[in-house]
Formats: C-alpha cells, sequence, structure tokens
C-alpha cells in the first residue's frame, strides 16, 4: 500500500517533468516580502461548491496577487480524502466528514461556507408539480413506477440517480428515503447532466441543486412546502446540505485568509447569493453531521 | 644529432598522436554513444512508466480481495454493484461492456469490410480521394463529441424509435458503432492492399468474376488481417469511456434487454472515481474494475498477436 503510493508519485513526479517544466519556476518568486500575503491555496473537491470556490478565488487572488489559488473539481470524495492526505490545503465537500467512510472526521477542521438547497425535479410533461413526502420516497424505492399513481399523466417513472456517494444522493436520501435503500437506477455523475437528461426524457424524475433549475424542467414542492431559500433558512424545506471547506491540523496564513474572506460580508452578501447559494449568515437554523436541526 | 634527436622525438610524438586517435573514439562514435544513450533512457522511462502502471493497477486492483477479503468469484458473477453497502457484484458492468463490445463489431464489421473493398478494388481513386480523408477525419473527432451527438440525437430517435428512456444498449451499440467504424475499415484497407497482386490475377486468369475474385481468393486471404482490425475495433469500443457513459444510462443492473439502461465496466470508473476515498472498499472495487479493462486489453492485444502469427503462416505455404 504504501510503497504503492510512492510509486504513484514517482508516476505524477515523471508526468509533471514531461508536462509542466515550465511552472516549477513561477512559484519561487513569491516568497519574497513578508508584509504582504503569500503562499500557495488548492482547493479541491466538491463539484457543486467549485463555481463558488471559483469566483471567490480569482477576487482574492486579485486582491492578494502573491498569493496562488487552485480551484479544482473531483468530487467532494476526492477533497475529502486529498485534504486528509495532506495533499491540498482546502477540500470541499457537500456532505459533512463524519458521513464519509475511511475519512477521520476528528482530523479535520470543519468551515462552512454556504449552504444550498436541492430539490427533486420532473419533466415537464408528467404534470406534477406537488408531491407528499411518502410518495416520494415510494418513488425512489420503486414501489410507484407510474405518475398516475400520484396523481400525473399515464407515463412510466424514469428514475434518474447521482453516482453513489455523490454528496447531493446523500442529502437527498437523507432526508427522503430515511436509510430505505434507492431502486437501482440510470446514474449520471453531475448536476449538469442530470438537468439536460430530465429537461428531455418524458417521465424523468431526478434533484438538483436549486442554482440548476431551468424553465425546461418542473421544481417539484413537497407537502406543498416549495423550494426556496426562504423555506431552507427556515428548514421548512428540508432538504438542503452545507458546502464545506476542510482543513487539517493548522492551515497556513494565505489558507486562513482565504476562509476568513469566503466567510465574510463581500462574499456571503453577494457572491454567494448571486451564484444560486444560500449565505451561511442568513440560515436560522443549524444542522449537525447527524442530521439533528437546532434553531440559532 | 641534435637533429636526429629532435626527429625521432617528432616521430615520436606523431605516433603517440595517432595511437591516441586510434585508441580513443571518433567523435562519430561518441555521437553514437549519446545517440544511443538517448535512446536507451527514453525507452527506459517508458518501460518503468509501463510496469509502474501495471503494478500500480494490479496491486490496487487485488487490494478489494486481500484487503476488504471479497472473494473473487463473488466479485465476478455477483449481480449487485452497491459499494456503499459492501457488496461489489461487477457481472453486470462485465456483462454490459462485452455486450456493447460485441454489438459495435457485429454491426460495424460489414460496413467496414464493405467500404475497404470499394476503397481498395471497385473504385481506388474515388476511395483515396474521399473516403480516406472522411474516415481519417472520424479517427480524429474526440469521443466526448461522439457522447454528445449520442446524447442530443441517439437517445431521443432511439426512444421514439424502440420506446423507453433512450438510455441502454442500443444507444451506446449505435454510437461505438460510429467510433470503432473507422478503425476497422482502414485496418481492412491495408490488409487489402497487402493481399499479393499475383493472387488476383492468378483469379482473373481463371476466368473467374470480378465478384468471385473478390469474396473467394481476396477476402479469403486477407481474413487474418481483417479479423485483426475487428479485435483493434473492439478494443477501443471496450476501453471507450465518456461517450459510452453519456448513453448508456449507467444504472448497474444486469441488462434485460438492449433498450434499458445499463452500464460498462468504464462508465461505472467515471461516475464512481471522485466520490470515493482511498483505500475503502468503494475505491479498491473500482479498482478491480480498472484491472478487469487493463487485462482485456491485454487480452486482445495477445489475440492479435496469435492471429497475425498463424496468417502470415497462410501467406508463406
Amino acid at each position: 500500500m504504501n510503497k504503492g503510493s510512492k510509486l504513484a508519485m514517482g508516476i505524477a513526479a515523471i508526468s509533471l517533468l514531461l508536462v509542466g517544466c515550465g511552472k516549477a519556476t513561477s512559484s519561487t518568486s513569491s516568497k519574497e516580502s513578508s508584509a504582504a500575503l503569500s503562499g500557495k491555496v488548492t482547493a479541491v473537491g466538491s463539484t457543486a461548491l467549485q463555481p463558488l470556490a471559483a469566483k471567490a478565488g480569482s477576487n482574492f487572488t486579485a486582491k492578494n496577487s502573491k498569493v496562488n489559488l487552485t480551484v479544482q473539481g473531483g468530487g467532494s470524495g476526492t477533497g475529502l480524502s486529498q485534504v486528509q492526505a495532506g495533499a491540498v490545503s482546502i477540500g470541499d465537500s457537500d456532505i459533512f466528514a463524519e458521513e464519509k467512510d475511511g475519512i477521520k472526521a476528528d482530523k479535520l477542521t470543519d468551515h462552512k461556507v454556504a449552504v444550498v438547497g436541492m430539490a427533486p425535479v420532473v419533466n415537464k410533461d408528467t404534470g406534477i408539480k406537488n408531491l407528499k413526502m411518502a410518495q416520494l420516497k415510494q418513488i425512489f424505492t420503486g414501489k410507484i413506477t407510474n405518475w398516475k399513481e400520484v396523481g400525473g399523466k399515464d407515463e412510466k417513472i424514469v428514475i434518474i440517480n447521482r453516482a453513489q456517494g455523490s454528496g447531493t444522493r446523500a442529502t437527498f436520501e437523507n432526508a427522503v428515503l430515511k436509510g430505505t435503500d434507492a431502486v437501482k437506477s440510470q446514474e449520471q455523475d453531475s448536476n449538469g447532466a442530470v438537468q439536460k437528461i430530465v429537461a428531455t426524457t418524458p417521465g424523468a424524475v431526478s434533484y438538483l441543486a436549486f442554482s440548476y433549475f431551468t424553465n425546461k424542467l418542473q421544481a417539484v414542492s413537497i407537502d406543498n412546502v416549495t423550494p426556496t431559500d426562504n423555506n431552507v433558512e427556515t428548514n421548512k424545506w428540508k432538504i438542503w446540505s452545507y458546502e464545506h471547506m476542510y482543513t487539517k491540523g493548522t492551515p497556513d496564513k494565505a489558507t486562513t485568509a482565504f476562509l476568513k474572506y469566503m466567510d465574510s460580508k463581500t462574499v456571503q452578501d453577494s457572491l454567494v447569493k448571486d451564484m444560486g447559494y444560500i449565505s451561511i449568515h442568513d440560515m436560522k437554523v443549524t444542522k449537525d453531521a447527524k442530521g439533528v436541526v437546532t434553531q440559532n | 644529432m641534435e637533429q636526429t634527436n629532435f626527429q625521432l622525438k617528432k616521430q615520436d610524438t606523431q605516433s603517440q598522436e595517432w595511437s591516441k586517435r586510434l585508441h580513443h573514439a571518433t567523435r562519430a562514435t561518441r555521437e553514437d554513444w549519446i545517440g544511443r544513450g538517448i535512446s536507451y533512457l527514453c525507452i527506459g522511462v517508458i518501460i518503468l512508466v509501463v510496469a509502474s502502471m501495471l503494478w500500480f493497477i494490479t496491486s490496487k486492483g487485488i487490494a478489494t480481495f486481500t484487503q476488504n477479503h471479497v472473494s473473487l468469484w463473488k466479485f465476478l458473477s455477483g449481480t449487485d454493484w452497491s459499494p456503499s453497502q459492501g457488496k461489489i457484484g461487477a457481472l453486470p458492468m462485465i456483462v454490459g461492456s462485452f455486450a456493447v463490445t460485441f454489438a459495435a463489431a457485429i454491426v460495424a464489421t460489414p460496413f467496414a469490410v464493405g467500404t475497404a473493398i470499394f476503397m481498395t478494388e471497385i473504385s481506388p481513386n474515388k476511395g483515396r480521394k474521399f473516403l480516406q480523408p472522411v474516415i481519417e477525419l472520424l479517427v480524429g473527432i474526440p469521443s466526448v463529441v461522439y457522447g454528445f451527438i449520442g446524447l442530443a440525437v441517439v437517445v431521443p430517435f432511439m426512444r421514439h424509435l424502440v420506446g423507453g428512456s433512450g438510455f441502454g444498449i442500443i444507444s451506446a451499440t449505435f454510437v461505438l458503432f460510429v467510433m470503432v467504424l473507422p478503425t476497422i475499415t482502414s485496418m481492412t484497407v491495408d490488409s487489402l492492399r497487402a493481399v499479393p497482386r499475383y493472387y488476383k490475377e492468378a483469379s482473373l486468369a481463371l476466368g473467374a468474376t470480378r465478384w468471385q475474385t473478390v469474396s473467394k481468393v481476396i477476402l479469403r486471404s486477407a481474413t487474418p488481417g481483417i479479423l485483426t482490425a475487428v479485435i483493434f475495433g473492439m478494443a477501443r469500443a471496450f476501453g471507450e469511456a465518456l461517450a459510452v457513459q453519456m448513453v448508456i444510462g449507467n444504472a448497474a443492473v444486469m441488462p434485460k434487454d438492449l433498450i434499458s439502461a445499463a452500464s460498462t465496466l468504464t462508465s461505472q470508473l467515471t461516475t464512481g472515481i471522485g466520490d470515493t476515498i482511498d483505500g475503502t472498499l468503494p475505491n479498491n472495487a473500482l479498482w478491480s474494475l480498472a484491472l478487469i479493462l487493463l487485462l482485456m486489453s491485454l487480452f486482445f492485444n495477445a489475440l492479435v498477436r496469435v492471429i497475425a502469427k498463424r496468417g502470415q503462416l497462410k501467406h508463406e505455404r
């Protein structure tokens, strides 16, 4: 195992040598002055958080030109395992580190930077606008297979799931299925793919983050509660999760400054909202890793 | 006395210089050494990279069996793929991969052979002028583009034609058919061109028609080459990830029919790898899928070699 990872590093080193000889020189020049903030920050992980992190990151480096900040996707699992291994400074994740097998959550520090609401979405021709929570559960566990059983058109239900281990799927299943297994079905690996497929496939149902809603698909209310930011903030809408930035040990100055910037009013009050997320400052409730919600 | 001494000395230095020249490498030789050194270094690096990749994938891939103690048989024959709950039956993906591969090869081969015959026997001029560039263009199109066309055109088309969601083995077959067609065609063309001219001449001289010559002589003697072409096409289809993943639907269930969502080894790998943690069972299980892919491509390569060898023997006889 240990040998294996060493070899992997070797391969990576070779490929770096082959590909990016030019890169090595640039980072050395930024270590000169001690007054200005400098260093290298790498944030890797959740694709749901990636657009926000990337935008905030570029705004941050515009002010602190000596900081070399990189934001990458790869998935929540990648983010958590990379930050645990110490390979990156920040691991982006849609889910609590406690929820992921193989991650030692007590070694990591959680920084919640935003909230994302998620809602079931259906193809428009199903004629569904509202579902009961119990019905939704029956659909995703395969007990209801035709839309007419829940008041829609006579049409077969096509379930589109996210990949196993996806943060969005975990959030949805925690809130809706509560421990029962989803029926085996199509799996897509990104919000974008789900958005496109639900919009074009008759009878399709899936779940998406609010920011991916379009007028080509129908977001479904649950028990007559509409999926809006306000309802998430009060926990009337139950399907939501934090966007986490995890760090390990004591982060360096540049990383700390970036995390502080993420929590600042400049980011939370404008950028977060502009990009379709919900500000962490607006939340009237707190959810812990076990899913227990308390009023602030 | 002085003079002769001097001459002797001069002669001595001259002969020393000569022996120096003759005993030491010339510039050309040194260049030769350097060139050889560079080639060996490059080969060494490549061998190192290949060997470490093989070793890395193998060691990661068998961790499922050595660390997580899943039995190999259960992995290969199980039909329940829920890695997060510890169930890793890979049979649905193995069946899915083979199904799309064989289906694509079966559909593509007649078209490829037909095109190749046209390009070599029926109309070599037009073939070279028009079809060659078209086929080369098809090879150059990135697989994500094929996948996107598949998602935007093939999937809705299949939905209207056969019903269901449109995602499934049949859509994947259709996309892969277009992707492996150029590979099979261009290699078939090469093997048809390699058929000795006198075979054709002898056949025509014996009074055979053109069709008889093509079907009974040329195709027959090019069979090993065509089989090699088909296997190369299959190897490409087996390893294709992105385009297949976009149209097959990625449902880790045993494929019941051609029109419901299924998954392949590659599609499961690309969807799952970002959400798993190093060293856990879900991650190791994906590495095991990668190991199967690696072994299969080694198998395809070995098969090509065997066929090529037998083909050579046949020609010499």
